[in-house]
């Protein structure tokens, strides 16, 4: 008998980033996996065709709806989730609109954290306008919250490892229960955090959803997303007919009934991703894949980085408040020390004394930080929302949505952290001169 | 726990999938959206010789069905259930008595009393699981559809 994949022993996360998902492909051997960039799949015969197509075997049909380099990131991503798989898209957006389009219908409604990254947010809103599914927003911080929203039509709870600007921990265990209690599944957004600091099936949550394009790519290269299930949600518990009802575009083939726990992925990737066509190309999964093989290693430098630069500004008289989680006088730290032992991410906000005008004189003042709108590459990361994402707001609505007008995100990267802090000090500097 | 994980270890589920010839599939339907249907198309595509045992039919997937495990006149490597846990001590003294290999539950098939007997009477067993899964993770491509395999290794596999 064939014994070579005799799983004998529980590896470590480190072995799994780099060889989960990707055995040797035996037509060559290639180590490196493949770009398998090929719109379509020659069948063996008819036969195999129409098993393909009629989901009774695991074949490749056309790369809108699978392809072996996106699979292999697909496969290494839930391995490293704690999941029975996952299905990546286009973009992180893309994939979290596909995993509730999945399982939602119109009537339904959603509770959500406030605290959302705000895309995700606009979204949500859009969706619902668009698709007739009425929406929650709850302060994520008190499980009580979350209790209170929930409705009879009540289908999900959406919520972050970690929250911005506030730096919100979910306590996604108590958020669980609740859920639980409700019959529904929690959707963690877990791009903040990774696999690496954070599993949040571990502590009951039902589905993970990620932006790849963040520290999972983790060199600011490419956009990507996934949906990771757990499969241990009851669709067939009554509440969800649109997931487990037979499907008259598989000529009622009843997802959840007949492929059990694997139910909801399935029809994620046949229905959804088929259906809306927001396909991961192989380039970029190629490129994903190589960012996970270091994620464990640059997590913990990016988290070190982090909480190194939060300290060092949390000292200083010209910021008025740093709002990184692991920092002593945070509210979240318990939870971090609960669900984030290794680091609470890279990405967090502080504010300037000098508002608005401070904010842009110091980004110009930076030369290490880039200045853009993004988060989790390996170069460190800064942007001043009140004069670039957020600049149509006044400054009540700045506060409504928790950014001061001297509030500046960083995204702490892997060089060397007294390289960062020297060139922030300088950025500091550049402020007062300005003044003067 | 329903004790279902005693019956789920991946050394017995991979020597039953390499080495079993002949799967009776009790409670195989003829509508080929139902799960046992999709098992047993599968477990004949990939080289297993599948023996219908279903009484209300005559034949499923082109075989023949016979309405008792004892009314099968060959030999049967692996017992696959898709029948209602109740119903399993019973299949599983016939599998016991009939001399098969093994006992191999389905999902939500679970039946800690089914699984003692064929367990006593010398059987493997497997509980809780999906033979097209199983089958799929291990041998099959499973992971051509991103799903989690579970299995590291640097070898190259034949071709």
């Amino acid at each position: 008998m064939n014994d070579n994949y005799k799983p004998d022993r529980e590896f470590g996360f480190h072995t799994r980033a780099i060889h989960a998902g990707a055995r040797p492909e035996p037509g060559t051997g290639a180590r490196a996996i493949p770009i398998y960039q090929t719109s379509s799949y020659v069948f063996e015969d008819p036969e195999s065709a129409a098993a393909y197509f009629n989901l009774q075997e695991y074949g490749n049909t056309y790369s809108r709806i699978m392809n072996p380099t996106v699979a292999a990131l697909e496969e290494r991503l839930s391995n490293l989730e704690g999941g029975i798989g996952a299905v990546a898209f286009a973009s992180g957006l893309a994939a979290q609109a596909a995993a509730l389009f999945t399982m939602l219908a119109p009537g339904d409604h959603v509770v959500a954290s406030a605290a959302l990254y705000g895309g995700t947010v606009t979204q949500l809103k859009h969706l619902s306008r668009k698709l007739s599914v009425a929406l929650s927003f709850v302060d994520p911080d008190s499980p009580d919250n979350w209790r209170k929203a929930i409705r009879d039509d009540t289908k999900a709870l959406f919520g972050e490892t970690i929250g911005n600007p506030g730096g919100n921990v979910l306590d996604i265990e108590a958020v669980a229960a609740v859920a639980r209690d409700a019959d529904i599944p929690l959707i963690v957004d877990n791009t903040f955090a990774t696999p690496y600091l954070c599993r949040p099936m571990a502590w009951g949550a039902d589905i993970v959803v990620h932006s790849v394009t963040k520290f999972i790519g983790g060199h600011g290269t490419s956009i990507g997303g996934a949906v990771v299930d757990s499969g241990a949600f009851d669709w067939s518990n009554g509440k969800f007919p649109i997931v487990a009802d037979p499907s008259p575009a598989y000529h009622g083939l009843a997802f959840h009934e007949t492929f059990g726990g694997y139910g909801y992925l399935m029809k994620l990737r046949a229905e959804t991703l088929r259906d809306l066509g927001a396909a991961m190309s192989p380039m970029n999964a190629f490129l994903f894949m190589q960012g996970l093989e270091t994620l464990p290693l640059r997590m913990e430098r990016h988290a070190a980085n982090a909480f190194k630069v939060a300290k060092w500004l949390d000292g200083r008289d010209d910021v008025v408040r740093v709002r990184h989680p692991a920092l002593a006088a945070s509210q979240y730290r318990g939870l971090v020390a609960k669900y984030l032992p290794k680091g609470a991410g890279a990405v967090f906000c502080f504010d300037l004394a000098g508002g608005r005008q401070a904010g842009q004189d110091f980004i110009r003042g930076v030369r290490l930080f880039s200045h853009l709108a993004n988060v989790g590459d390996a170069k460190s990361l800064i942007i001043h929302p009140a004069s670039t994402t957020h600049r149509q707001l006044g400054d009540d609505e700045l506060a409504a949505a928790g950014i001061g007008p001297g509030t500046i995100r960083l995204s702490v990267g892997i060089e060397d952290v007294n390289d960062l802090i020297w060139d922030l000090e300088q950025g500091l500097q550049r402020i007062k001169e300005l003044k003067s | 726990m329903t004790g279902a994980a005693d019956y789920q270890d991946p050394d017995t589920i991979q020597r039953l999938l390499h080495n079993a010839c002949t799967i009776a599939i009790v409670g195989l339907s003829p509508n080929h959206l139902r799960a046992s249907n999709f098992v047993g198309f599968y477990a004949a595509r990939h080289g297993y010789r599948v023996i219908p045992v279903n009484p209300r039919e005559e034949e499923v997937l082109g075989e023949k069905s016979y309405p008792s495990l004892s009314a099968v006149p060959e030999p049967i490597d692996i017992v696959d259930v898709f029948r209602a846990p109740g119903a399993v001590p019973a299949i599983a003294e016939e599998a016991v008595a009939i001399g098969a290999g093994a006992l191999w539950l389905q999902f939500g098939v679970i039946s800690l009393d089914g699984a003692k007997i064929a367990r006593r009477g010398g059987l493997d067993v497997v509980m809780d699981r999906c033979f097209k899964i199983e089958h799929a993770r291990y041998i099959g491509r499973m992971h051509v559809l991103g799903f989690n395999t579970d299995v590291v290794s640097a070898r190259r596999e034949a071709f």
